[in-house]
Parts: C-alpha cells; sequence; structure tokens
C-alpha cells in the first residue's frame, strides 16, 4: 500500500514543498530511502524503526520503499523522520489518518519517539501555506516559530504518539495562537550611547553612518572604545520593518539560532565574527548551504574587529556582498543566494603596535611594517567603505570634561528623520544613500553653488585621492539629509571630508609622518 | 629602479649650476649628480635633520620648522631618510617652499624605497643631489661622507632629535668645521632622543624655538606675515575652533570640548582651515595650528628668544 506525506526541505533561507511516499510491499524485509538522501536521511531509518517500535507499534516485516520527490534535490537534515513514521505507519495500514493531504509535518524523532526540534521551521511554515496547506505540525520547541505565519494552523507536538492522536482524531492538539508581530519598542537594548563618554567626533561620525546605512572603519590606538562604540550602533537604527523583520527571522530560523540566538523583536542583527572566521563561515557555505555572518547579518550591523587580522581570503570574500547585496554560495550539487546587505563597522589599530599617531606612546613599528599592515587592507575593499574615522585616545581631564552624552533614542530620532528624507526621494523604504549608484549620485547629490569650488580646492589642498570623491559626496549627501537640507552645500562637504582619514597623506599617515 | 635617467645631470665642480655654497667647504665633490633643479635663490638654505626614528612631538617641531622655514623663502635641505628628515621635506613642500635632499646613493635609487613619492615631489620643487654616480645602491659608509655636504649646502644646521650617536651629529660636526651655524631644539630631558640636541646645546649651539630664530640668528628678513592672507573672511565657527586651537596636538574632541561647539561645526570648520592653510593635521588625526598664533602669541615668542639667547658658538 502506498502513501504520501507532506513535507519540505530547506534551499538557502526558503523551503520547497517535498511529498515523502512510502510504500510497504511484498518481497525480503527491507528499508531503502530514495530521493538523494544526504546521511542525516539515511540513517533516519534506524530512528525511525526505533521510533515506532517504541511508540507501541510494529514495523511490518515487508520490504519498505521511502521516496522523497523531487527526486532530483539532494534532502538534508533529519526533518523527514516524523513524515516517514507517519508514511510506514499509514502504508502499512496500522493507523487510519484524516487529514494528510492538507497537513505538512517536519521533525526529528528519537528513539524513544519524542519529537526534537528542526532548524528552518520558518521558511517551513512559510512554504506550507505558499503550497496550501491548512495545517502543520511541528515539534513543540518549534511551535513559537512556526506561529509566526498567520493563516496557517500550526500544531506543536511532542511525541510520535501525539501526532498520531492528533491525526487520528482520538486526541487533537490545540491549533497555536498565531504570535503578534513584533512591535517596534520590544527587545529594548542593554546598551545605550549615552554610557560613551567624550567621543563627539566618533559619535557623530557614526550617526551619519547609521542615517545614511554606511560603512565604516574606526581607527585608533588599542583601548580607546572603538568596540564600546560599535556595539552601539544598533541602538541608533531605526527598527526593522516588518518584512525585514520576517526575513531576518527566517535566517535565524535556518541557521538554527531561534530565538535565543537571534535578534529580539525588531532589533537589528549586530554579528561581531572573530578574526579567525574562515571564509566559508562568512559567506555562507557547507553542505547545504547554510547562512554566513555576511547573512545573519542581513538588515543589520556586521562588526569586523581587528579588520586587518583577517585572513585576505575572507576579506576579499566580502567584495561580492558589500557589492551586490547578496552572496552566492555556488557548490556542485547547488548554487543558493542568501542575503546579505549589511552595514561594515570595522575596526582596526592604526598599526601592528596600535600607537601610531598616540602622543602618549611610541610607536614601535617601522613605516614598512605600518604599511604592511595597512596594505592587507584591498584598495578595493577601502572603496567599499564611506567613513573613515578616528578614534583617539581620551586623556583623563577629557573624560572628566566631557559632560552628559545623548542618548540612542534622541540619535535615532534623527536618524529616522534622515531616513524618512532618502525614503521619500528614492520612493523605496529601506533604500539608503549608501545604495546610490554612480549615475543616481551624480543626478541627486547637486552641490549649491559653493560646493563644486569648495570640493575643486579641498581635493588638491588636502591631496584627496580620486576614489574618496565620490564617497565625499555620498556621505555629504546623508548629512544633508541629518540637516533637513535638499541641496548639498559646501559645509556639508567639508564635514563629509573629515571622514576620509585614510585618503588623506598626512592624517592618515600612510607615510612616516 | 636603478638604471640611467634622462633627467640627472652630472655638475662638475667649475660648473655655473653647480651650489657655490659647496666651494666653500673643504672637500668639495667634483662631480654632483643632480636630479632637479638647483637655483642660485639655493644659497638661502638651512638643514633640518634628526633622527629616523622620530617622536611625535620630533616630528612636530621638525614640520614647524620647516614649514616656517619654506614660508619665508628658505631652502630646506635634509637627506631624505625616515623620520625628520623625510617630515621636513615634506613641510618644505606642503609650504610650497623649495627643499633639497642630499643622498648617499644614487640619485635614481630611492633609499628608503617608500619615499618613492616624496622623492618625485622634491625632483618637482627641488633637487636629488649625490656625490655617488647614478646606481649606486644605497651603503652605510657613504652616508656619513653625504653629511657634510647637507651642511656644506647649507648656512645653518637645525639639529632636532637625535641620540647620542646620531648621525645629526656628524652633520653638526661638519657644520663647524664649514663655518656654518648650528642649531638644537630643545625636548624633553627623560626621551634619550633629545641627547645629541640638548648635548649641542650644551656645547655652545643655539636653541630654537620658532623658525624666526632662526633667520634672526642667520640676519635674514622675515618675510611671512603671521597669519597669511588667506581669502575671505573665517565665519563665526571657524573663527572660534582657530581660536581653540595650539602648537600642541589637539583631537577633534578636545577641540569639541573646548570649544563647546557641536561636532558637526568642529569637522568642517577643521577641513575648512586646512585648506585655507592654517591648520595641520597630524597623526591621529590630531591638528595644531600652523602658525605661532596672533601678533601676542608671536610677539612673546621673540622677546624671549632675543634675550635669552646665548653668544654664538665660538667657530
Amino acid at each position: 500500500m502506498l502513501a504520501r506525506i507532506r513535507s519540505a526541505a530547506i534551499h538557502g533561507i526558503e523551503a520547497y514543498p517535498v511529498d515523502v511516499e512510502v510504500d510497504v510491499g511484498r518481497g525480503l524485509p527491507s528499508f531503502a530511502i530514495v530521493g538523494l538522501p544526504d546521511p542525516a536521511v539515511q540513517e533516519a531509518k534506524e530512528r525511525v524503526r526505533a521510533a515506532i517500535r517504541n511508540a507501541g507499534y510494529d514495523i511490518p516485516p515487508r520490504r519498505i520503499t521511502v521516496n522523497l520527490a523531487p527526486a532530483d534535490i539532494r534532502k538534508a537534515g533529519p526533518a523527514f523522520d516524523l513524515p516517514m513514521a507517519i508514511g510506514v505507519l499509514t502504508a502499512a495500514a496500522q493507523v487510519r489518518l484524516r487529514g494528510l493531504p492538507e497537513t505538512m509535518l517536519v521533525g526529528e524523532l528519537s528513539l524513544d519517539g519524542t519529537l526534537r526540534p528542526i532548524t528552518g521551521t520558518l521558511p517551513v511554515a512559510l512554504a506550507a501555506r505558499a503550497a496550501g496547506m491548512r495545517a502543520l505540525v511541528v515539534p513543540d520547541r518549534n511551535g513559537p516559530e512556526a506561529s509566526l505565519v498567520p493563516g496557517l494552523a500550526v500544531h506543536a507536538a511532542r511525541t510520535l504518539a501525539e501526532v498520531l492522536g492528533h491525526l487520528d482524531g482520538t486526541a487533537l492538539l490545540p491549533v497555536l495562537p498565531p504570535a503578534p508581530p513584533a512591535a517596534a519598542g520590544e527587545g529594548e537594548d542593554d546598551v545605550d550611547f549615552n554610557e560613551v563618554r567624550g567621543h563627539a567626533a566618533a559619535r557623530r561620525a557614526l550617526e551619519i553612518a547609521a542615517a545614511g546605512g554606511h560603512n565604516v572603519l574606526l581607527l585608533g590606538p588599542p583601548g580607546t572604545g572603538k568596540t564600546m562604540l560599535a556595539r552601539r550602533v544598533p541602538t541608533i537604527l531605526p527598527p526593522l520593518e516588518r518584512s525585514e523583520a520576517m526575513v531576518v527571522r527566517q535566517i535565524y530560523s535556518v541557521a538554527g539560532l531561534l530565538p535565543a540566538g537571534a535578534p529580539a523583536g525588531r532589533v537589528r542583527p549586530f554579528r561581531s565574527p572573530h578574526h579567525t572566521t574562515s571564509a566559508a563561515a562568512m559567506t555562507g557555505g557547507g553542505i547545504p548551504p547554510r547562512p554566513g555572518e555576511v547573512t545573519l547579518a542581513h538588515h543589520g550591523v556586521l562588526f569586523m574587529d581587528e579588520l586587518p587580522e583577517f585572513r585576505r581570503d575572507v576579506l576579499e570574500a566580502l567584495r561580492q556582498p558589500m557589492e551586490d547585496r547578496v552572496v552566492t554560495v555556488a557548490r556542485v550539487a547547488s548554487t543558493v543566494r542568501f542575503p546579505a546587505s549589511f552595514m561594515l563597522l570595522a575596526a582596526m589599530n592604526p598599526c601592528p603596535c596600535g600607537h601610531h599617531g598616540d602622543p602618549a606612546r611610541d610607536c614601535l613599528c617601522t613605516p614598512p611594517q605600518v604599511r604592511r599592515y595597512r596594505a592587507r587592507l584591498s584598495g578595493p575593499l577601502l572603496d567599499r567603505i564611506d567613513l573613515h574615522v578616528g578614534v583617539p585616545r581620551l586623556s583623563g581631564d577629557d573624560i572628566a570634561l566631557a559632560g552628559g552624552a545623548e542618548s540612542s533614542c534622541v540619535m535615532r530620532g534623527r536618524v529616522r528623520e534622515a531616513r524618512g528624507r532618502q525614503t521619500a526621494r528614492f520612493g523605496t523604504p529601506g533604500t539608503t544613500n549608501a545604495l546610490l549608484s554612480a549615475r543616481q549620485l551624480r543626478r541627486l547629490c547637486r552641490l549649491d553653488e559653493s560646493g563644486p569650488a569648495f570640493l575643486r580646492t579641498a581635493t588638491d589642498r588636502l591631496a584627496l585621492s580620486a576614489r574618496a570623491h565620490d564617497r565625499v559626496l555620498r556621505v555629504a549627501r546623508t548629512i544633508a539629509d541629518l540637516e533637513g537640507d535638499v541641496t548639498v552645500t559646501a559645509a556639508h562637504v567639508a564635514e563629509a571630508i573629515q571622514y576620509r582619514v585614510l585618503d588623506r597623506p598626512a592624517a592618515g599617515s600612510l607615510d612616516t609622518l | 629602479m636603478a638604471g640611467s635617467r634622462d633627467d640627472i645631470r652630472a655638475v662638475a665642480s667649475d660648473d655655473a649650476a653647480y651650489p657655490a655654497a659647496l666651494r666653500t667647504i673643504a672637500d668639495p665633490p667634483p662631480v654632483l649628480y643632480v636630479r632637479g633643479t638647483v637655483r642660485p635663490g639655493d644659497v638661502r638654505a638651512v638643514a633640518v635633520v634628526g633622527t629616523r626614528r622620530a617622536s611625535a612631538y620630533g616630528a612636530q617641531a621638525a614640520r614647524y620648522l620647516a614649514g616656517g622655514l619654506a614660508r619665508n623663502g628658505v631652502t630646506v635641505v635634509s637627506g631624505l631618510a625616515r623620520g625628520i628628515d623625510a617630515v621636513a621635506h615634506d613641510a618644505a613642500l606642503l609650504a610650497g617652499g623649495r627643499t633639497l635632499a642630499v643622498l648617499g646613493c644614487g640619485v635614481d635609487v630611492t633609499y628608503p624605497p617608500e619615499h618613492r613619492r616624496l622623492a618625485e615631489r622634491i625632483v618637482a620643487s627641488g633637487a636629488l643631489l649625490a656625490e655617488v654616480p647614478p646606481g649606486t645602491p644605497p651603503l652605510r659608509f657613504q652616508f656619513p661622507r653625504r653629511n657634510r655636504l647637507i651642511s656644506g649646502l647649507c648656512a645653518g644646521v637645525v639639529v632636532v632629535e637625535g641620540r647620542e650617536d646620531s648621525g645629526a651629529l656628524i652633520t653638526a660636526c661638519a657644520a663647524l668645521e664649514q663655518g656654518r651655524d648650528v642649531f638644537a631644539v630643545p625636548g624633553p630631558i627623560f626621551d634619550p632622543r633629545t641627547a645629541a640636541p640638548h648635548g649641542l646645546l650644551r656645547d655652545g649651539a643655539a636653541p630654537v624655538t620658532c623658525a624666526e630664530d632662526i633667520l634672526d640668528a642667520l640676519g635674514w628678513p622675515v618675510t611671512d606675515p603671521a597669519v597669511p592672507d588667506v581669502g575671505p573672511p573665517l565665519n563665526g565657527e571657524e573663527e572660534q575652533v582657530f581660536a581653540h586651537l595650539e602648537l600642541t596636538p589637539q583631537t577633534t574632541d578636545e577641540i569639541v570640548l573646548r570649544s563647546r561647539l557641536r561636532a558637526a561645526a568642529v569637522a568642517r570648520s577643521l577641513v575648512v582651515l586646512e585648506c585655507r592653510g592654517l591648520v595641520t593635521v597630524l597623526p591621529g588625526p590630531r591638528y595644531v595650528r600652523r602658525f605661532a598664533g596672533g601678533p601676542v602669541g608671536k610677539a612673546q615668542a621673540r622677546h624671549w628668544s632675543s634675550s635669552s639667547r646665548p653668544p654664538k658658538p665660538a667657530r
């Protein structure tokens, strides 16, 4: 006899429906799984066998064949355990179940028949709704995640027996109430910008970066507060849009980081991978490909402390997602595209010993050492970073002088207004000045009459590099948005130039000075 | 990079283009290889020399003095080494002045290699000079001999920083033998890099606190105004930021704290002031004013330097 159970598999951050077909027929007793199963799926037969027996049923001593359709895509993971067990029991006519055609089942079985949580429940729920399913049965730990999708009856089960009881109508599982969409204020951060004393220049630069979605490089000696500042950037970003929040949850669901590892509510993600992270962990990889750090930082902040210490291939691998806002992971079996629209926040010491330009401590590095250290960041990578900001050491006097600082809430208010102006200009929410193409830039960053002359003088006098030019305009546009000005003026340009430390021979001190 | 180049000229000592000052020293090189141009005006030259491993203070002093000299039409001479030498050349160039670099290797060999761009800039507004033929690699023993040419080209030598055994002392000794003035920049007494200048001060060299000290001692006119004409007047914010700048390097944050202006206002004012040539950016970034200050600050500096200057060293 044949049974067909609806289930789903993950591809990228999305799920597609899979039919688990089970045939129990005549022949030597065996259990075969076909349809490109990976080892975890292959091993399902042992878990299914034990779980069925421990749930109080018998495995029929017959020839059992399981097919995962469509058969040409590689299936991975243990989420097919539950549909296989249900399929075997149905096909062997041990149970009589109702509603199977409109119910999707996913879940990993343990040998005693309890259901264990799986990764990617949220995309599965979305796929279930898209495939016209009425109900979805998931392991109980995945219940809250699945109930984020409205318009689908989600049932959370603890054991195989509970699933069987629900499907044969003897003990119905309740429908989980749909989870309310995350409120804007939910999950307030435990850090705030008002805890940072001094650093007025860096705070201003980070506010500009947040307003325009610009990438930032913080440059300063160790222990001056670069990390402290970076940690607080998510607190001044506007909360995620609903649709953005859903995509972020989907990513974290696939990565198996829900609920504990994901940002709460509509707070933007903040990822800070260690500098030993491999390129695959950064961009995503593995079989099947799982999202990497750039994807986990989607719609949020990717913080890379000690930027030059990252491996060269990791740094170069960042270039494509920074340009395209998606990362393509190509493997022999399949090509997966993960979203990767993040704001890069990087921090670095000015030299290997960290004290270049610090009057309090002598730098012990030779000029070639400093040069080599900086050369680890390739031009094309630096090209994608709009603001370079010096974070100097503060003296004790200055820390005492620095009064009460502004809170994240106040800064976020200004950022939100600036973003509102960008949305009005571009017509699409979420588009920021950082994403302007060269042509848009020329059209939208019109300088008023004082601007072009000033920019020319500054380029000559300050020996700004050519690549700095477009970046300066882009940042000047955001500064004008923050100030509420329609046209970009010389004053905006002047301030933007201040945030190009590395393009300035003297200030960036790429030479011996 | 070694090899023959079209822009190198060999100048013999009887050539009109041969720097006149060098004819007065005991052992002038018979032939000088020149990349760039040496002009008759380059007789008004002062050498700024010091350690290759400069402190932030030393680098700033070299920048301040070399810049001041260059703005007063003095050619700044040094050795294109790392540290003080490079800062001196760079400051002179940024001030729009002339600078000569005397090399210990061939004029077509750039040593240290990271100064290639600096060397090109010097060729455009001055010259690279060497007594060794083009293609000669940088060898240790050539550098001390080169130092006598640095002092020989100049009316005075300023030693900014150096340890007890610094090569700058070789230059200073050569200067004394050649009858040139020797100046030394005082520094913090606990830093071993002040041993050379302080030793020279003890032996009678003139202390230097500003470019005017050197010009006065050499009897050259001070032509550069304290604060040059920089076009349209500064606006209120710029004026305020400029007023809070000192000769001690300050970060943007420090200026924000002292001026009570917004960070944005300080940031844009600093860029404008830099474009106007009123402020110098140091690594960090830290900011110093380019000039000793308004009329008051300058008058004070002059007063102190003229009343406390020791007698010139006996020669």
